[in-house]
């Protein structure tokens, strides 16, 4: 290896979390069993929740899992649950969550929790069973290619057919999935490599030929962003989820300050910029806030930083903030160009983005003053001044949802975890959880995953199970994968569920009555008031072990989230019956410009004043 | 039509190339031709695909091929500055009074007969795409019963090696141009 290669080697077992202490991070070697090599292998590699299902091919891992005392096994109710669970896990932590199904359909119903953490690059290791190595293409019992079904959504994955390569690949997993840009890893291991014997050493040698994350950034292009950034007179820092991944908030908060300019985050950034800032303009995007679209729009500079110009953020994409000039910082340079063309590429951690940035940007400022930006910013609070997130009431006598969310947040407080499940209610929460910390808030942004929430809550919680964790969940998301509440109660992992019921496949009605002409088609769901309650929210959790409370009009509202928030010992569920003609506003309308924004229904900003 | 060949180095692993194919075609990027095979390292293969890009920049290909974890090196292959081959066996129908007709074809293009029966001829052709192309034109008037042609392979001029370069480096990968 050169010394470059070494010097990466050695960061990967640096890159792993601590262990805990007792653990020795060196094996010399010994003899043992695949079964056995796997489940050292994890444990050295840091892991200490896993969250699986055992079944045939897996079965050899599971006998010394048993005897494991640094990792703590999750049972859950289906494998999808198991992926979720970690990617709640490594959102909430920092650190890559870890899988482990059997093979077949244990494999298949771990799919769409992989494709999830892909596209918003969630570190997880995902370790499948996998038939024997004399089985394979035989069509046996529960085989499947899932080496060959999971390649277009993984960082990388690999099949293991001897059992001395096993450390070997949990090792290059673990590092691939941290480092760079994170994602999903998927080691697939025969039956027959866990049964057979190997002689198990720890650390071992990798290496990765072509696989070179790139760090560190180029100065000249530091210097140019920091140039342009010193000049702008409209500047928007444009933040993504690469900013919570890189774990680089501070930098980020640095680089607000001594810019000056207004800051949008997308979903998946939600809390890296604490809503209270005073530079905060709130979420872009196809329902995000009319200041953080419209800054975005008129800017004359957008520095992206970890954030991917999604076609949910740019509406149509060529009258995308068409005056911009564009820096885009980003550690996968794939992304950089992909979408919006970049006048200044930065590829780079943005940790080390902002170590050089910010004194970059000090130093033009010494050079050539601060840049006037009062007359943008006066444009800017008048937009926020017109232009406030609101709602309004229901005229059903239900409660509004916006006001439900809002208050669960306000109730709990900041110091709590919110995950959001993926419709009108995620939407909401992002809009109206008042949220000051990063790693507080998270939802499934790029594949948009209904049943995300409830899994990845239980994943958070058992991550950090100081912190009140509520699953802000949809009636529909719910029905998805409320099994994993057994998994709770029973592995005392004690969430919060609210499901903000409209008894609708909530956003799609919203679309339906807004572009089908209210024609609903099939999108009733009889969980609300004054249907037949199929299911019962309340007595399905109560049949569950959890706590299950109903809330159903404004004067019970407060007092039952503080009841939930009370309850810290097992898993409490509230149906929060709401109106289902609420809509999520503002909207920019799929496939059209940002600039057509509407901020409620029919009612577009009046913009006075284009300069 | 923007066609670019690209050498790409990768680890020498089962299923690499599937990787590879099959990122090119969920990024909708069209392939026109591919060839594999070993290099002078045993670890490494070289994969030389010509990829149409139309409306969508090279880099694009490139960046997202560096993604995948065994690809080592992307170099472009620029037409000028390489040497690019492939190969056409067609069997053709002839009979003894075409015979010598074909057979100057042959000759003309610097083909090869590599088998004879009463009734046809096997040719090969090695050249560059044009060549084969005005090779399979001239043939056109005969009947041409089968046709089998291999990926375009591709080596630079001059006597740098790209895999020499590729083992040595570990920096970043990046689509050179050679």
């Amino acid at each position: 290896m050169t010394k470059a290669q070494e010097a990466k080697a050695s960061g990967a077992a640096k890159a792993a979390p601590p262990s805990k202490p007792s653990v020795p991070q060196t094996v010399p070697p010994t003899e043992m069993t695949g079964a056995q090599a796997l489940i050292r292998s994890l444990e050295l590699a840091g892991a200490t929740d896993i969250f699986g299902l055992p079944g045939g091919a897996i079965m050899p891992a599971y006998d010394p899992l048993l005897d494991s005392t640094i990792l703590r096994h999750i049972l859950v109710r289906h494998e999808q649950g198991a992926g979720h669970a970690a990617s709640g896990y490594a959102h909430a932590t920092g650190r890559p969550g870890v899988c482990i199904v059997t093979s077949g359909p244990g494999a298949t119903n771990l799919v769409t929790a992989i494709a999830d953490a892909n596209m918003d690059s969630i570190p997880i290791v995902c370790v499948t069973g996998q038939v024997n190595a004399a089985s394979i293409g035989t069509d046996a019992f529960q085989e499947t290619d899932i080496v060959g079904i999971t390649q277009p959504i993984t960082k990388h994955n690999e099949i293991i057919t001897d059992p001395g390569q096993i450390g070997r690949a949990i090792q290059e997993a673990f590092h691939i999935a941290t480092t760079g840009r994170p994602g999903p890893v998927l080691i697939d291991i025969t039956k027959s490599a866990l049964v057979a014997n190997t002689t198990f050493s720890w650390p071992q040698q990798f290496e990765l030929r072509g696989y070179h994350p790139v760090l560190k950034p180029h100065s000249k292009s530091i210097q140019e962003a920091a140039r342009l950034l010193a000049t702008a007179r409209r500047p928007v820092l444009y933040v993504g989820g690469g900013v919570i991944r890189s774990g680089a908030w501070d930098g980020l908060r640095k680089l607000v300050d001594a810019s000056g300019a207004a800051v949008v985050s997308t979903l998946m950034a939600r809390g890296a910029v604490p809503d209270s800032h005073p530079q905060y303009l709130g979420m872009p995007g196809m329902h995000g806030t009319v200041p953080a679209v419209t800054a975005l729009q008129r800017s004359d500079l957008i520095v992206a930083l970890g954030a991917r110009f999604d076609d949910r953020v740019t509406g149509k994409l060529d009258s995308f903030a068409p005056h911009a000039t564009v820096v885009h910082a980003d550690i996968d340079p794939a992304e950089i160009g992909k979408n919006r063309e970049a006048d200044v590429p930065i590829v780079g951690d943005l940790k080390d983005v902002f170590a050089e940035l910010v004194p970059a940007l000090a130093e033009e400022h010494r050079k050539h003053g601060k840049p006037d930006l009062e007359g943008w910013w006066r444009q800017l609070n008048e937009l926020r001044e017109t232009y406030p997130l609101g709602y309004t009431p229901t005229d059903d006598g239900h409660m509004a949802p916006q006001h439900v969310i809002q208050r669960i947040g306000e109730i709990t407080g900041p110091e709590a975890i919110f995950v959001a499940g993926v419709g009108q209610h995620q939407m909401w929460a992002s809009q109206f959880l008042p949220l000051e910390r990063p790693r507080s808030f998270f939802t499934s942004g790029g594949l948009a995953t209904m049943g995300y929430g409830l899994p990845a809550a239980m994943g958070a919680k058992v991550g950090v199970p100081d912190r009140t964790v509520w699953n802000i969940d949809g009636d529909g998301c719910f029905q998805m994968t409320n099994q994993e509440l057994t998994t709770c109660v029973l592995n005392e992992i004690p969430i919060k569920v609210g499901i903000i019921n409209n008894s609708s496949l909530g956003m799609v009605r919203q679309w339906q009555a807004l572009f089908f002409n209210e024609r609903y088609s099939h999108t009733d769901l009889n969980t609300g008031h004054g249907t037949r309650r199929i299911p019962d929210f309340v007595r399905l959790a109560e049949a569950m072990g959890c706590v299950g409370l109903r809330c159903e009009s404004e004067d019970e509202l407060d007092a039952t989230i503080t009841k939930a928030n009370e309850i810290d010992d097992q898993p409490v569920v509230v149906d929060f019956t709401v109106s289902r003609n609420a809509m999520v506003w503002p909207m920019v309308a799929a496939g059209v410009s940002n600039d057509e924004i509407q901020y409620a229904r029919g009612v577009a900003p009046v913009f006075e004043r284009e300069d | 039509m923007y066609k670019h060949t690209l050498s790409v180095l990768v680890d020498n692993q089962p299923g690499v190339l599937a990787r590879v194919a099959g990122l090119f075609s969920r990024r909708a990027f069209n392939i026109h031709s591919l060839a594999v095979g070993p290099t002078e390292h045993p670890e490494i293969s070289r994969i030389t695909v010509v990829v149409d890009v139309e409306g969508l920049p090279l880099e694009q290909v490139t960046k997202q091929l560096n993604k995948l974890i065994h690809v080592l090196k992307i170099v472009e292959l620029e037409p000028d500055r390489s040497i690019q081959r492939e190969l056409v066996l067609v069997k053709v129908r002839c009979d003894v009074r075409q015979r010598s007709e074909i057979l100057q074809l042959v000759e003309l293009f610097r083909a090869h007969v590599v088998d004879v029966t009463h009734e046809s001829l096997v040719i090969e052709v090695v050249g560059t795409t044009a060549k084969l192309d005005a090779f399979m034109a001239a043939l056109a008037p005969h009947e041409i019963r089968e046709i089998v042609q291999s990926g375009i392979v591709a080596i630079g001029r001059g006597s740098r090696s790209i895999t020499e370069r590729a083992l040595d480096r570990p920096g970043p990968a990046s689509a050179g141009t050679e």
